[in-house]
C-alpha cells in the first residue's frame, strides 16, 4: 500500500543525497593542490553519470535482487520487474523504483569517497575503470550481503542502519590499500600540499552536512518516528563531532581550526550513519564526542607514523569515524529507539557487539583483498599513475586540458 | 650589489627556501607568474575552442645581495630547483645600483642584509 507521506520523504532524501557527491566533490576539490581541483570535480561527476548508468542496468540487481550467494545476480537487470509497486521486503509503503533511485545515490557517493586517496596522481582513464570494477566487484556484493534479501551478514543479525559498512568502512579500506598501492605523490616531504581553497572545503562541508539528513533519516524509507530519531541524532553527534574535533586542536597545537572543525562534523556524521536508527541521543553525543578522538590520532599520529599517502584522509575519517560508528551500534543499541532492531552491549546483549565486529572484519578483508586485485588488474592493462612530469604540472592540464583558475585575465 | 631574479618550477619553491637559509640568505620576494620555456606549454580547450596561449604557472623569485653572497645564492637556486630535466628554469643575475631601507634610510650594502 504506497503512503504518499513515506514517498515524498524518500524522493526528497534520494535528492538529498544526491547532492552529497557534489558536496564532496567541493570538500574534497578546496583541499588539493590549486592544479588539480578541477580533477577531482570531474572524477565525482563522471561516478554521478557512469555510475548511474550502471546502477539501472545491472548494479541495483546485483545488489539487491533476492539471491542466496555472493550477489544478487542479473535477475532485475534493466531494471526489469522494479516497477511502481511496492517490494514489502526492503519497503513497504514505497514504489519500487523510489527505494531502487534512493539506493542509487548510495552506490554513486560511495566509490567518490575513494577519491580523497589517490587524489592529484592517478590516471583519468584508469579512475573509470577501476571505478567501474570496483562498484561491479566490490559494492554490490557487500551492499547484498548487508542489505539485500538473501544476503549472509543481514541474517546473522548485523545492524548498519544508513551505511557505516556498506558505506563508509567499504570505500575507507579500499582507500588505504589504494593509497599503498599507488605509493606517496612525488617529492611529498620537501613540499607538503596545502588545501588551495578552504572555503570550498567549509561549503562542502555544509552541504555534507544537509545532505546527510537525506543520507540517514531517509534511510527509515518513511515519514515517521523512526525518521526523526535519526535526524535528531545525526545533527547532534555531527555537531558534537565538529566541536570535539576544534577542541583537540585547541589543547593539542593551541588553536582551533575551520579545517578541524569540518574534519570533524563529517567524521561525527559517518559514525552515526549506521548507528541513527538504533540509537538514542545521549549515545548520539558520546559517539560524536569519541569519533574525533579516533580519527584525529589516525590522521595525526597513525598516518605519519606508517607513511602512506592517503592525501585527503578517506581512511582516516571514513574508515576509522565507520568503524567506530559499526561498533557503536553493538554498544548503544536499544529496542526502545527501534523494536525492530535489537539490544546492544550497555543494554544487556554482548552477542550484538560480536555481530557487529563480524561484519567490519568481513567487509574490511573482503574489500581490502578485493580491492588490491582490481587494482593490480587496471594497472596491468592501462597503467593506474600519471607520469611524474603531469603529475607535476598538475592532473587538470594533463588529463582534462583546463584549468580552474587564470592568473592573466 | 647583485639583483638575482630566478624563475623555477612550482613544486620547487620549499627546497629552494630551505637551500637559500642554509648559505643565510632569508630576504626573498616571491611571486607566482605564468612562463614557458622551450616545452611551449599545454594546449588548453574550453568546449572545444581550443587555447593555445599554453602558459604555465612559474615560481619568479627576487634577491637583492651584496656581491660575496651573490654566487652562494646561485649556487643555493640551482641545488634546490635542479632535476635535470627541461623546464628546470633560469636565473637571471643584474647589478644593482642603489637599494634603500625605508624604515631608516639607510643605503647600499648596510640596507640589504
Amino acid at each position: 500500500m504506497i503512503n504518499s507521506g513515506d514517498t515524498a520523504w524518500v524522493l526528497m532524501s534520494a535528492a538529498l543525497v544526491l547532492l552529497m557527491t557534489p558536496a564532496l566533490a567541493f570538500f574534497y576539490g578546496g583541499m588539493v593542490r590549486r592544479k588539480n581541483v578541477l580533477s577531482v570535480l570531474m572524477q565525482c561527476f563522471i561516478v554521478m553519470c557512469v555510475l548511474s548508468l550502471h546502477w539501472v542496468l545491472i548494479g541495483y540487481s546485483l545488489s539487491f535482487a533476492p539471491a542466496k550467494g555472493f550477489w544478487g545476480g542479473f535477475a532485475w537487470a534493466g531494471l526489469r520487474g522494479v516497477g511502481l509497486e511496492p517490494y514489502a521486503d526492503y519497503a513497504g509503503t514505497i514504489p519500487h523504483q523510489a527505494f531502487m533511485i534512493y539506493q542509487c545515490m548510495f552506490a554513486i557517493i560511495t566509490p567518490a569517497l575513494i577519491i580523497g586517496a589517490f587524489a592529484e596522481r592517478m590516471k583519468f582513464s584508469a579512475f573509470l575503470v577501476f571505478t567501474l570494477l570496483w562498484a561491479t566487484f566490490v559494492y554490490a556484493p557487500l551492499c547484498h550481503w548487508v542489505w539485500g534479501v538473501g544476503g549472509f551478514l543481514r541474517n546473522l543479525g548485523a545492524l548498519d542502519f544508513a551505511g557505516g559498512t556498506v558505506v563508509h568502512i567499504n570505500a575507507g579500506i579500499a582507500a588505504l590499500v589504494t593509497a599503498i598501492v599507488l605509493g606517496k605523490r612525488t617529492n611529498l616531504e620537501k613540499n607538503i600540499p596545502t588545501p588551495h581553497n578552504m572555503p570550498f572545503v567549509v561549503l562542502g562541508t555544509g552541504l555534507l552536512w544537509f545532505g546527510w539528513f537525506g543520507f540517514n533519516a531517509g534511510s527509515a524509507l518513511a515519514a515517521n518516528g523512526l525518521a526523526v530519531n535519526a535526524f535528531v541524532v545525526t545533527n547532534t553527534a555531527a555537531a558534537s563531532a565538529g566541536l570535539s574535533w576544534a577542541l583537540i586542536e585547541w589543547l593539542h597545537n593551541g588553536k582551533p581550526t575551520i579545517f578541524g572543525l569540518c574534519s570533524g562534523a563529517v567524521a561525527g556524521l559517518v559514525a552515526i550513519t549506521p548507528a541513527a536508527g538504533f540509537v538514542s541521543v545521549i549515545p548520539a553525543i558520546i559517539i560524536g564526542l569519541l569519533v574525533s578522538v579516533f580519527c584525529f590520532i589516525a590522521v595525526t599520529v597513525i598516518k605519519p607514523k606508517f607513511g602512506y599517502d592517503d592525501s585527503l584522509d578517506a581512511f582516516g575519517v571514513h574508515c576509522v569515524g565507520g568503524i567506530w560508528g559499526a561498533l557503536a551500534v553493538g554498544l548503544f543499541a536499544s529496542k526502545a529507539v527501534n523494536a525492530a532492531g535489537t539490544n546492544g552491549l550497555f543494554f544487556g546483549n554482548p552477542r550484538q557487539f560480536l555481530v557487529q565486529l563480524i561484519a567490519v572484519g568481513v567487509t574490511i578483508i573482503f574489500t581490502g583483498v578485493l580491492t588490491v586485485v582490481i587494482y593490480k588488474v587496471v594497472d596491468l592493462f592501462i597503467g593506474v599513475r600519471v607520469d611524474k612530469k603531469s603529475e607535476l604540472m598538475g592532473l587538470d592540464l594533463t588529463q582534462h586540458r583546463e584549468r580552474a583558475y587564470t592568473v592573466l585575465e | 650589489m647583485k639583483l638575482i631574479i630566478a624563475i623555477i618550477q612550482p613544486d620547487k619553491l620549499e627546497e629552494v627556501k630551505e637551500e637559500l637559509y642554509k648559505v643565510q640568505v632569508n630576504l626573498i620576494t616571491v611571486s607566482e607568474v605564468l612562463g614557458h620555456g622551450r616545452q611551449m606549454g599545454v594546449t588548453e580547450i574550453y568546449r572545444g575552442a581550443k587555447e593555445s596561449g599554453n602558459l604555465l604557472r612559474k615560481i619568479r623569485l627576487e634577491i637583492a645581495v651584496n656581491d660575496n653572497f651573490a654566487e652562494p645564492t646561485i649556487k643555493a637556486i640551482v641545488n634546490g630547483a635542479k632535476t635535470q630535466e627541461t623546464g628546470d628554469g633560469k636565473i637571471f643575475v643584474l647589478d644593482l645600483k642603489e637599494c634603500v631601507r625605508i624604515r631608516t634610510e639607510e643605503r647600499g650594502s648596510v640596507a640589504i642584509g
